[in-house]
């Protein structure tokens, strides 16, 4: 009581010795709480920094050897050959066709199973339902790989003419299932969190369930369901295993999606699978590769950002 | 609807509008309120009072069917609207729904322009006129029109709340109901937003009917015609039912009531 600067109360000679706050070691004991999360707040986002730097440092290296013209508007990618060559397009294009083709079946599946789920299914089939669905979200890629390889292919090859053991379709395909409980998941919740009071606002002005669904529950949960698809862009953009094993490792700017293709994450691979010495322009390009990746996940974060900013509404 | 009215009753009640018998509401087993008998008179303001848990919502969300989105709600009894029963397999509550109107609690515009949340619900009931009339005029019916009029594409979450409630009023009121029902529309409003909404109560009765659930005694003998009082009792398991006490004209109850509960109500004495 000593050091507080606060008048005595009046009550103090009734109180007596029964109080005794040791405020000193409260004092203490919230300074040490507060120096130790800063401490692992900080190891977060130092290393965070620290593979930000590197891979910056490491790309001007490799900026320094190979013109950035080169690099963007070339149309071969053979930085291991005699000869090499650096057209990141190639890269590019084979993240692009994966993607697009994982995305054509992971944004109407997933959203079509987020609005069955949250909307049509009953309470105790969604009990069970939503936890199975994360779960297939938590299956190695390297599973969905493999069974690209070994079981998608195989049957795809049966009615499609021309399809080469690696290519882009089956990957594309299997990736799209990777994605979707991402997808899925979080539009559920989204869609799920709109509050009952608009869905009964819409009911009472004469609404089918239809109606009050795409009338008012969708664009309510917008801001959500943009943010899920962002989510599963960046994560089908990012994913590695399923095109590394199935969409083949042969740089190649084709958008048919029955050829071999190699993806920025399948270079990457390929490239530490082998052994390239520190220094060396190989080494260099896994990070300038590394780098045109990260930005491309960045600016996707960055519109979600926005998205959900400047769309959410606010609910009391 | 039309046809279907005159073929499940040939005799069409005019002066009641709804018409409760013996009825009592359930949620699953649990029995909420027993053995209301009511008849709501056209275009007068209704109250319904009463203290919380009494099951004066229930008897409202019953109108219009609303109560169906909660699977386990039912009713046993009879309610008739203009002499159909409501609760007749013929009956669809979406038809229904549409000529009865429903103001919340909460004001719950959609998130949508101002402009679009009134015309949502012309939209999906298939209305064929000037759309721009449309929400003009219910802006207008609603006094809400001279302050959004230079503003409908913002959004209906962007206004104030009580400058939202009357939206939802001329949400309600654009697809032309015939009756409004109200769940305590004011209790989240401030007073001067609580005086406009009342005033506006006072318009719409020339062209609707309007059924108030509220809290406020004072705003049911400012607004109503006719009042109900409900409260509720204990029961065995531990629960509480509610019953109708007392139902006359406002003036009535509140001056001069026939029943001791209602006495002690609304002279402030519990609830």
């Amino acid at each position: 009581m000593t050091d507080s600067v606060l008048p005595q109360s009046l009550g103090d000679s009734a109180r007596g010795d029964r109080w005794k706050p040791n405020r000193s070691l409260s004092k203490l004991t919230q300074k040490l709480i507060v120096l130790l999360f800063g401490a692992f707040a900080f190891v977060s986002v130092a290393t965070t920094i620290g593979i930000v730097l590197t891979l910056i440092f490491e790309t001007i290296e490799f900026f320094l050897e190979v013109s950035p013209w080169e690099f963007f508007t070339g149309t071969r990618w053979s930085p291991t050959f005699a000869n090499p060559r650096f057209g990141i397009i190639v890269l590019l294009c084979g993240t692009f066709l994966t993607s697009v083709i994982g995305l054509l079946v992971a944004v109407p599946l997933g959203l079509l199973s987020a609005v069955c789920l949250s909307e049509y299914a009953p309470r105790s089939l969604r009990a069970w339902l939503k936890p199975a669905l994360e779960i297939l979200a938590g299956v190695p890629t390297v599973v969905f790989g493999y069974f690209a390889l070994l079981m998608v292919t195989p049957f795809l090859k049966t009615f499609i003419p021309g399809l080469s053991t690696f290519n882009s379709l089956s990957a594309g395909l299997v990736l799209g299932f990777a994605v979707l409980p991402t997808i899925a998941s979080l539009s559920e919740d989204a869609i799920f969190a709109v509050p009952l009071s608009l869905r009964q606002g819409s009911y009472a002005l004469g609404a089918t369930k239809r109606e009050t669904v795409t009338g008012v529950v969708l664009p309510a949960a917008l801001s959500g369901i943009v943010a899920s698809i962002v989510l599963g862009v960046a994560r089908a953009v990012g994913e590695t295993m399923i095109v590394t094993l199935a969409a083949g490792q042969s740089p190649t700017l084709t958008l048919d999606p029955r050829s071999a293709v190699q993806t920025m994450t399948s270079f990457i691979v390929q490239i530490t699978k082998g052994d390239a010495p520190y220094g060396s322009i190989e080494f260099k390009t896994l990070f300038a590769v590394g780098m045109t990746l990260f930005v491309i996940t960045l600016v996707l974060n960055f519109f979600s950002f926005w998205f959900v900013r400047r769309f959410q509404e606010k609910y009391e | 609807m039309q046809s279907q009215t005159s073929q499940s009753s040939p005799v069409v009640d005019t002066e009641r509008v709804f018409h409760v018998q013996n009825t009592d509401y359930y949620y699953g087993s649990n029995l909420a309120v027993r053995g209301v008998n009511l008849e709501i008179p056209g275009n007068k303001i209704t109250a319904f009072i009463g203290p919380s848990g009494c099951g004066k919502s229930t008897a409202l969300r019953c109108f219009n069917r609303l109560n169906d989105l909660i699977p386990s709600a039912h009713i046993k009894g009879r309610i008739t609207y203009r002499g159909v029963d409501i609760y007749d397999k013929q009956v669809d509550p979406i038809e229904l729904r549409r000529r009865i109107g429903m103001v919340f609690q909460k004001p719950n515009p959609f998130p949508k322009s101002i402009y679009d949340n009134i015309a949502f619900g012309a939209r999906i009931n298939g209305y064929q006129g000037d759309m721009d009339e449309l929400i003009e005029r219910s802006l207008k019916a609603s006094a809400l029109w001279d302050e959004v009029k230079d503003k409908l594409q913002n959004s209906g979450l962007s206004i104030s709340g009580g400058q939202q409630q009357r939206l939802c009023i001329a949400r309600a009121i654009a697809i032309e109901p015939e009756v409004i029902l109200m769940d305590e529309p004011c209790s989240a409003l401030d007073p001067i937003s609580t005086l406009k909404i009342e005033e506006l109560m006072h318009e719409l009765k020339e062209n609707y009917t309007i059924i108030i659930v509220t809290h406020n005694m004072q705003q049911a003998s400012r607004v109503s015609d006719k009042t109900a009082f409900f409260n509720a009792e204990a029961t065995e398991k531990g629960g509480k039912v509610g019953y109708l006490v007392e139902y006359d004209d406002t003036q009535k109850i509140f001056s001069d009531p026939q029943q001791e509960q209602t006495r002690d109500y609304v002279s402030g004495r519990f609830g």
